[in-house]
């Protein structure tokens, strides 16, 4: 359970000529829960893009330094964007479910490699809505539009789209920012289980959520790692003073 | 003088009701005023059964055929035309000098009138390619005259779909083209929509560019090599050369319901299918 599943090394981004994140090195384990923390502002999102490579489609963005995902640089030339971000799911601050049935969102990927066997898709369907614990509330009613669902129910369908992918890795940038404790803790709880079968970076505004899911955790300050450990000794023993402040909220 | 804010918002509001209420009785106006004259004389007959006399007795069945063809066949070669372009425009390319060159052509072909449109179909179809007073020069003509149209609105519709929609196409493993196809051409649909019905509006009332390209044979035609006349030119023609007010008013009136028809169907569709994404 050691293999790593990412390796940074000396990570650089630039957007346009400011730099938003400054030789960043990090290993992050396989089926482990990796939080990362730290105030607005402080390329922790931008860390989560380049990892699927979502930073692509913005041109003012510049990635230099090396990601191996499995071993494979992801930034080499011959990689293709799209395959690596079949294999890395990404859950977005806010839901966004697309206007159509819950059913056809859960599917939107296997539908695009042409999958039509109905029995296949169906049994794709609950077992992605249960395990990003929804499929109890919207079993009778995968046919409605999915802009109907609240706040909280979007988000888990999201996950729940992000599942039926079947990646490799789930990135979540703050994925608990608009919802409710109840909804929150809904999806922490889904976090927990997901780890056996996947690699979960988790974004996250609020240091508790890191505490209470995370297997380790990273601390960002202005476009720099600070610290990066085990949950338990980054949120006991910190190594760094800053990182003290900050989960003590002295800052940020 | 100092009006007090209550009494502005009186005025106000009633300058507004007025004004809307003006407008409205013109419009209603000049429709009833084409029903009360036409509408007496369209029957079942009047719609189906060959002119005679050069429109001054019969019906307007060929001139029915001209309306129905000559709108589609340029809605069907400019749509494709213009969506692509939106699509290549808005998707597959920068903000640059090029677009820009595109965008302002685009925006100052649709100023130009018609009859330019007309006489460009005259000489280039007509004439140059051999084509003749036909369908397909007609079509060809006033397929080009809608294409700014239809490529602007379409653009608009393309960039007002949110951003974040796409990011969730990328983010789901969709290739730039799997994107436009599944997320963003279904949700601009009711914008491009919108831009066709526009087009078919301005193509069946157009009279000017369709004399010049489809010529306006009374005849019920063979083939799109042969020429055509529309609703709208047979108006004009009867009109103009006193042939006969009665028909030409009863032909005002076919025309103005089948724009209604049109725009009713549609928006019946465009609800169907907008209501089926969020319910």
């Amino acid at each position: 359970m050691d293999k790593n599943k990412y390796i940074i090394n000396n990570l650089n981004v630039f957007w346009n000529k400011a730099q938003v994140l400054r030789s960043i090195d990090i290993q992050v384990p396989s089926h482990k829960i990796l939080g990362i923390i730290g105030p607005s502002g402080s390329g922790k999102t931008v860390f989560l893009r380049s990892l699927n490579r979502m930073n692509d489609l913005v041109p003012e963005i510049r990635v230099e330094g090396q990601i191996l995902l499995d071993g494979e640089d992801i930034y080499h030339p011959e990689c293709d964007a799209v395959s690596i971000r079949k294999r890395v799911g990404m859950v977005f601050a806010l839901p966004v479910p697309l206007p159509a049935s819950i059913y056809d969102n859960v599917i939107f990927n296997p539908g695009l490699s042409g999958i039509r066997d109905h029995k296949k898709l169906d049994l794709l369907v609950e077992k992605s809505l249960k395990s990003a614990f929804l499929w109890d509330e919207v079993k009778d009613r995968l046919k409605t539009s999915a802009m109907r669902l609240s706040g909280g129910q979007q988000q888990r369908l999201c996950l729940a789209r992000v599942l039926a992918m079947e990646p490799e890795v789930i990135l979540l940038d703050e994925p608990c920012s608009g919802l409710d404790p109840i909804s929150t803790a809904a999806i922490e709880d889904a976090l927990r289980i997901l780890k056996d079968t996947y690699t979960i970076i988790l974004v996250t505004n609020n240091t508790k959520q890191a505490a209470r899911v995370a297997d380790n955790t990273a601390f960002f300050l202005m476009n720099e790692m600070v610290e990066y450990g085990p949950t338990e000794q980054i949120f006991t023993v910190p190594g760094d003073k800053r990182t003290n402040d900050y989960i003590t909220g002295r800052f940020g | 003088m100092i009006i007090h804010p209550r009494h502005t918002q009186i005025i106000a509001i009633s300058m507004l009701v007025i004004l809307t209420v003006f407008t409205l009785a013109i419009l209603v106006f000049i429709i009833l005023f084409v029903f009360s004259k036409g509408l007496p004389y369209i029957s079942f007959d009047f719609l189906f059964s060959n002119p005679e006399d050069m429109g001054k007795a019969g019906g307007i069945f060929p001139t029915l055929i001209g309306t129905i063809v000559l709108p589609l066949l340029a809605i069907i070669i400019a749509t494709p035309l213009g969506v692509g372009t939106a699509v290549y425009l808005t998707e597959y390319t920068r903000e640059n000098r090029i677009t820009r060159i595109i965008r302002f052509g685009a925006d100052c072909l649709a100023g130009i009138p018609s009859i330019i449109f007309g006489l460009f179909g005259f000489i280039f179809f007509v004439t140059t390619l051999e084509m003749g007073w036909s369908i397909i020069s007609g079509s060809l003509t006033l397929a080009f005259m809608i294409l700014p149209t239809i490529i602007r609105t379409s653009e608009e519709a393309i960039k007002a779909v949110p951003y974040s929609y796409r990011e969730v196409g990328f983010s789901l493993g969709a290739t730039l083209w799997q994107t436009v196809r599944k997320i963003v051409l279904p949700n601009a649909l009711p914008g491009i929509v919108t831009g066709i019905m526009l087009s078919i509006g301005r193509s069946i009332g157009e009279t000017a560019a369709v004399i010049f390209t489809a010529g306006s044979s009374l005849r019920i035609p063979n083939s799109v090599f042969d020429s055509i006349r529309t609703m709208s030119v047979h108006f004009y023609i009867l009109a103009r050369e006193g042939i006969s007010s009665k028909n030409a008013y009863a032909t005002a009136a076919v025309l103005i319901i089948s724009i209604l028809l049109i725009n009713l169907v549609t928006y019946w569709i465009m609800n169907r299918f907008i209501a089926k994404k969020t319910k």
